[in-house]
C-alpha cells in the first residue's frame, strides 16, 4: 500500500505542478478572436484582452511611418484602423487587399495597436503539405520563439 | 493518363472493399481460398494505388495543363526535382500521397507475413483495408486529383479546356527540404499504421502473448524514425526558408506531427514492460491506438484548417470526413476493447519506485501530459468556443512553461532510465552508475555559470545533458572494455562490435545520444540575438563577432523568378569569414515572393541574415540579422537519432563462442552455423 502512496504522490505532484504552470502560460498568453464588428461593441474588461482581428487590408490604406505603420482593415461592412509597432518587418504577402490577423489590443482612441501581423494573399494559394508551418498556407508571421 | 489514374483509383477502391467485407467472411468461414482472395486482394488495392500515383506524375512531367491539379501546381518551367515534389504540394495530391504510403506499407506487411502468423493476418488484413477505404473514398469521391479543367459554359455547364502553363508551385516550397520533408512525415503518419492494425487486429483475434509487440517493433520504429525525421526536417525548413530566425513556433500544424511522435515515443518505451514483465498490456494498446487517431487527426488539422480560422480553406468539406473516420476508429476500438478486456490482463505489479518500470511509467506519463497540453492547447479555440462562445487561442508561452520542465524531466529519465535495474535497484548500483556522471554534469554547471550561463533552465539543461552523455559514453566504455580485454581490439573496434551484438540497446543509446544534442540545441535559444537595420551601401555593422559589410544591392534575373539580393562581406577581427547573398525572390506566374535566407552556419552558432525589404522612406535595403548559438547541434543530433534508429533495426549479430585462444579457426567456423543460444551465453558477452 505505501508503495502504492508513493506512486500517488510522484505521479500528483507532477500533474499538479504542471498543471499550474500550464494556468500561468495561459494567462500570459490567452488571446481572444474576434472580427471587427464585434471589437465595436465590446465594453469594460473585455477590451483589455489580448486579442486577434481578421480582416481585409484596405486598397491604398497602408501608410508607412517612422517606427509604426498604418492601415484599415475591413470586414463584415464595417473597417477598423490600424497602427502596427511591431518590430519584426511586414510579410512580403501584406499588400493591399491581402486577408490579414492582427495580434494586440485596442487603444484608447479607438486604434487597434497591433504587435504581430500575418497575411495571406487572397486565394492565392492552396495549404501546404501536411507537417509544413501554416505559414506555408501563403502566409508569413512575424513572431519569433 | 487522367482517365487511367482514376480508374486505377476506382479499382483500386473496389478491391479494398472486397478486401475488408471479403476478409471478415474469411475470418468467420476460415475457408483458405477466401483468406487467400481478400490477402491477394489487398495486394491488388496497393498495386493499382501505385499506377494512379505513377500517372499523376506522368501528368507533372507531361506537362498536362488540361488537368486542374496540374495546372495548380505546376508550369513549363519547373524544375523535374520539383515536379516530383509538386504531387503533395496541395489537397487532393497529398491525400492521394497519403495512400500511396500507406499502400507500401501494406503491400510490405501483407508480404512479408504471407506464411506467418495465419491466426492474426486476416484480421491485420480486415483493419488495414478499412483504413485504406477511407482514404480511397476520399481520392475517388470528395478531392480526386484528377478532376479535368473546366469553365462554365453558355448554359451553365462546364467546358472543358486546357491552359498553355500552369500556375506554378507555390515558391515557399521550391526548396529542397521540401521535397524530402513531407515523404518523411507522411511515412511516419502512415506507418504507424501498421502497428495499429496489429494491436487491434490482436485485440479482436485475442492473439496469445505477447508476438503482436515483437511483429511490430520495427514497424512502429521505422514509422518513429520517419517521423522524427519529417518533423526535423519541417523545423529546418522553416528555419530556413520562412525567415523569421526560428525554427519551431508552436503553429497547430507543426503540434499536429508533435503529438503522434510523442505517444509513439512512449508506445515504445512501455512495450518493453511488456515484453519482460507482462505489464501495461491495456496502456500500451491505448497508446498505439491513441498514436494512430492522432496521426489522423493531425492530417485533420493540417487538411482542414480547423484551428486557424483566417487559413480556412473555403473549398473544403474534407473536415466533416476525418471527424466521421475519428469517431469510427474510437468506436471500434472502444468495442474491441471493452469486448475483449479480460485478454489484457497485467502478469504483474510494480514492485518499487526506484526501478526500470517506474522510470518508463514516469516517462510515460509526462510525455502523455505534454501530448494533453500540445493538444489541448492546438484545440483551445475550437474548444473554447463551443464552451464559451468567445474563440480563444494560447500561444508560446503556454506550450513553453509546460513543455521545457516536462523536456528537462524526461532528459533526466533519458540519463537515468536505462540503467535502472528491473524489479528493484540497490543503493550500490545507483552509486555505481550514477555517482561519476552526476559530479561530470554539476563540474560543467559550476564551469558554465561564472562563463554566463545564467538562466535556471539552462543552467538545468546543460547539467542533464552532460550527465546524460557520461552515463551513456560510460555504458559504451564499460562493455567495449570487456570485449577488448577478450580480443585486444582497438577500443573503437570494440565498442561497434558491442554496439552489434545487442543493436536494440545500443542503438536506443546512440538515439538518446542524439537527443541529448538536440537538447543543447534548444538550450541555445536562451542566448539568441537579433538586430535589424538600414543599409547603405559600403556601410557595416556589427553582431556578435562577426563584422558585416554591404558591398552591393542588385536584382538578378532567373529562369523561374528575379531575384533582389544584397552582397554582404562577413569578417571576423579584420578577417574575411565569407559572402553572403540574402535575397528576395519574386515568382511572375503567381505573383508571390519568398525569402532565401543567408546563414553562416558554425559548430558554435549561425550567422542568419535576412533581406527584409526596402525601407519606404529611403528605399535603403534593410537588413535583419540574427546571431543563434548552437542551432547546428539540432540537426546534427537528428541525423545521430536517425543513425541510432537504423542501428536498432539491425539484426543483432550472431555471437560467436571463442572457447580457448588456441581453438582452431576452421572448426570455430563450422560451428558457428549450429551454435545456439544457451544459458551460458548472455547477450552482449561472448
Amino acid at each position: 500500500m505505501q508503495k502504492r502512496a508513493k506512486f500517488g504522490i510522484g505521479i500528483g505532484v507532477i500533474v499538479i505542478s504542471l498543471g499550474f504552470l500550464a494556468w500561468m502560460g495561459y494567462g500570459e498568453s490567452k488571446t481572444y478572436y474576434h472580427t471587427i464588428a464585434e471589437l465595436q461593441t465590446l465594453q469594460g474588461a473585455s477590451l483589455s484582452h489580448r486579442m486577434r482581428v481578421g480582416g481585409t487590408v484596405e486598397p491604398g490604406s497602408i501608410r508607412r511611418l517612422s517606427g509604426r505603420v498604418d492601415f484599415v482593415l475591413q470586414g463584415e461592412g464595417k473597417s477598423l484602423p490600424v497602427s502596427y509597432v511591431g518590430s519584426e518587418p511586414l510579410p512580403d504577402t501584406f499588400v493591399d487587399k491581402s486577408q490579414a490577423l492582427v495580434e494586440g489590443r485596442p487603444a484608447a482612441d479607438g486604434r487597434f495597436v497591433a504587435e504581430h501581423v500575418q497575411a495571406k494573399c487572397a486565394s492565392k494559394y492552396e495549404a501546404a503539405p501536411g507537417g509544413t508551418p501554416t505559414p506555408a498556407g501563403g502566409e508569413a508571421r512575424t513572431s519569433t520563439m | 493518363m487522367d482517365v487511367f489514374g482514376s480508374f486505377a483509383l476506382l479499382l483500386a477502391f473496389v478491391c479494398a472493399v472486397y478486401a475488408f467485407i471479403g476478409g471478415i467472411a474469411a475470418i468467420r468461414t476460415r475457408h483458405p481460398l477466401l483468406v487467400k482472395s481478400t490477402r491477394q486482394a489487398g495486394l491488388a488495392t496497393c498495386g493499382l494505388i501505385f499506377l494512379a500515383t505513377l500517372s499523376l506524375e506522368y501528368l507533372f512531367f507531361s506537362d498536362n495543363f488540361s488537368v486542374a491539379y496540374v495546372v495548380a501546381h505546376s508550369n513549363r518551367s519547373l524544375s523535374p526535382f520539383y515536379k516530383v515534389a509538386a504531387l503533395w504540394a496541395g489537397q487532393e495530391g497529398s491525400l492521394l500521397f497519403w495512400s500511396f504510403l500507406l499502400a507500401v506499407y501494406v503491400f510490405s506487411a501483407l508480404i512479408a507475413y504471407r506464411n506467418k502468423n495465419g491466426e492474426l493476418m486476416p484480421y491485420v488484413g480486415v483493419v488495414l483495408a478499412g483504413v485504406q477505404i477511407f482514404f480511397l473514398t476520399l481520392n475517388n469521391f470528395v478531392a480526386s486529383p484528377f478532376k479535368a479543367l473546366g469553365v462554365p459554359g453558355v448554359n451553365g455547364a462546364m467546358d472543358l479546356v486546357a491552359r498553355g502553363d500552369g500556375n506554378g508551385l507555390n515558391p515557399l516550397l521550391q526548396y529542397p527540404e521540401m521535397v524530402i520533408h513531407p515523404p518523411n512525415l507522411y511515412s511516419g503518419y502512415t506507418g504507424f499504421t501498421i502497428p495499429f492494425a496489429f494491436a487491434l487486429g490482436a485485440l479482436l483475434a485475442r492473439y496469445p502473448g505477447e508476438k503482436w509487440i515483437h511483429l511490430t517493433r520495427k514497424w512502429t520504429m521505422i514509422a518513429w524514425g520517419f517521423q522524427t525525421a519529417g518533423i526535423l526536417l519541417g523545423a529546418h525548413w522553416a528555419y530556413a526558408v520562412l525567415g523569421w530566425g526560428g525554427y519551431w513556433a508552436w503553429d497547430p500544424v507543426e503540434n499536429a506531427s508533435l503529438l503522434p511522435w510523442l505517444t509513439g515515443t512512449a508506445f515504445l518505451h512501455s512495450v518493453m514492460m511488456q515484453e519482460k514483465r507482462g505489464m501495461m498490456k491495456v496502456w500500451n494498446v491505448w497508446l498505439v491506438f491513441c498514436t494512430f487517431l492522432l496521426c489522423i487527426l493531425g492530417t485533420f488539422l493540417t487538411r482542414s484548417g480547423v484551428v486557424s480560422s483566417v487559413h480556412a480553406f473555403a473549398s473544403s468539406n474534407i473536415g466533416n470526413w476525418f471527424v466521421g473516420f475519428i469517431a469510427i476508429i474510437l468506436l471500434v476500438c472502444l468495442t474491441a476493447y471493452f469486448k475483449n478486456r479480460d485478454y489484457l490482463k497485467s502478469e504483474n505489479q510494480l514492485d518499487s519506485i526506484v526501478s526500470r518500470e517506474s522510470s518508463f511509467l514516469f516517462n510515460n506519463l509526462i510525455l502523455l501530459v505534454s501530448c494533453v497540453a500540445v493538444l489541448s492547447g492546438t484545440l483551445f479555440p475550437v474548444f473554447s468556443e463551443w464552451f464559451t462562445g468567445d474563440r480563444i487561442s494560447v500561444g508560446t508561452p503556454f506550450f513553453n512553461k509546460v513543455n521545457i520542465p516536462i523536456g528537462l524531466l524526461l532528459l533526466f529519465l533519458t540519463g537515468v532510465g536505462p540503467l535502472l535495474a528491473w524489479r528493484k535497484t540497490s543503493l550500490d548500483s545507483l552509486k555505481r552508475n550514477f555517482g561519476w556522471p552526476l559530479l561530470m554534469g554539476l563540474v560543467a554547471g559550476a564551469i558554465a555559470f561564472p562563463l554566463g550561463v545564467r538562466g535556471f533552465y539552462s543552467l538545468i539543461c546543460l547539467i542533464l545533458c552532460v550527465f546524460v552523455a557520461s552515463t551513456i559514453t560510460m555504458e559504451f566504455y564499460r562493455g567495449a572494455k570487456v570485449i577488448r580485454a577478450r580480443s585486444g581490439a582497438s577500443f573503437l573496434a570494440s565498442a561497434v562490435d558491442l554496439t552489434m551484438r545487442n543493436t536494440r540497446r545500443y542503438g536506443g543509446y546512440i538515439v538518446h545520444m542524439g537527443m541529448v544534442l538536440i537538447f543543447i540545441g534548444i538550450a541555445g535559444t536562451a542566448f539568441n540575438k537579433d538586430i535589424q537595420k538600414e543599409m547603405q551601401i559600403d556601410s557595416s555593422m556589427q553582431i556578435g563577432p562577426y563584422s558585416l559589410l554591404l558591398q552591393n544591392f542588385d536584382t538578378k534575373q532567373e529562369k523561374n523568378y528575379t531575384a533582389e539580393r544584397m552582397i554582404i562581406e562577413v569578417t571576423r577581427d579584420n578577417k574575411p569569414v565569407m559572402m553572403l547573398y540574402p535575397e528576395r525572390r519574386i515568382f511572375p506566374a503567381n505573383q508571390a515572393s519568398g525569402t532565401m535566407v543567408a546563414i553562416y552556419s558554425t559548430l558554435k552558432q549561425d550567422l542568419y541574415v535576412v533581406y527584409a525589404g526596402q525601407s519606404p522612406d529611403t528605399q535603403a535595403p534593410v537588413i535583419h540579422v540574427y546571431l543563434n548559438p548552437l542551432v547546428k547541434c539540432i540537426w546534427f543530433g537528428g541525423v545521430v537519432v536517425v543513425l541510432g534508429t537504423l542501428v536498432a533495426l539491425l539484426p543483432n549479430r550472431r555471437a560467436v563462442l571463442v572457447l580457448a585462444a588456441v581453438q582452431e579457426p576452421t572448426r570455430v567456423k563450422s560451428m558457428a552455423g549450429t551454435l545456439t543460444p544457451s544459458p551460458t551465453l548472455r547477450e552482449g558477452h561472448d
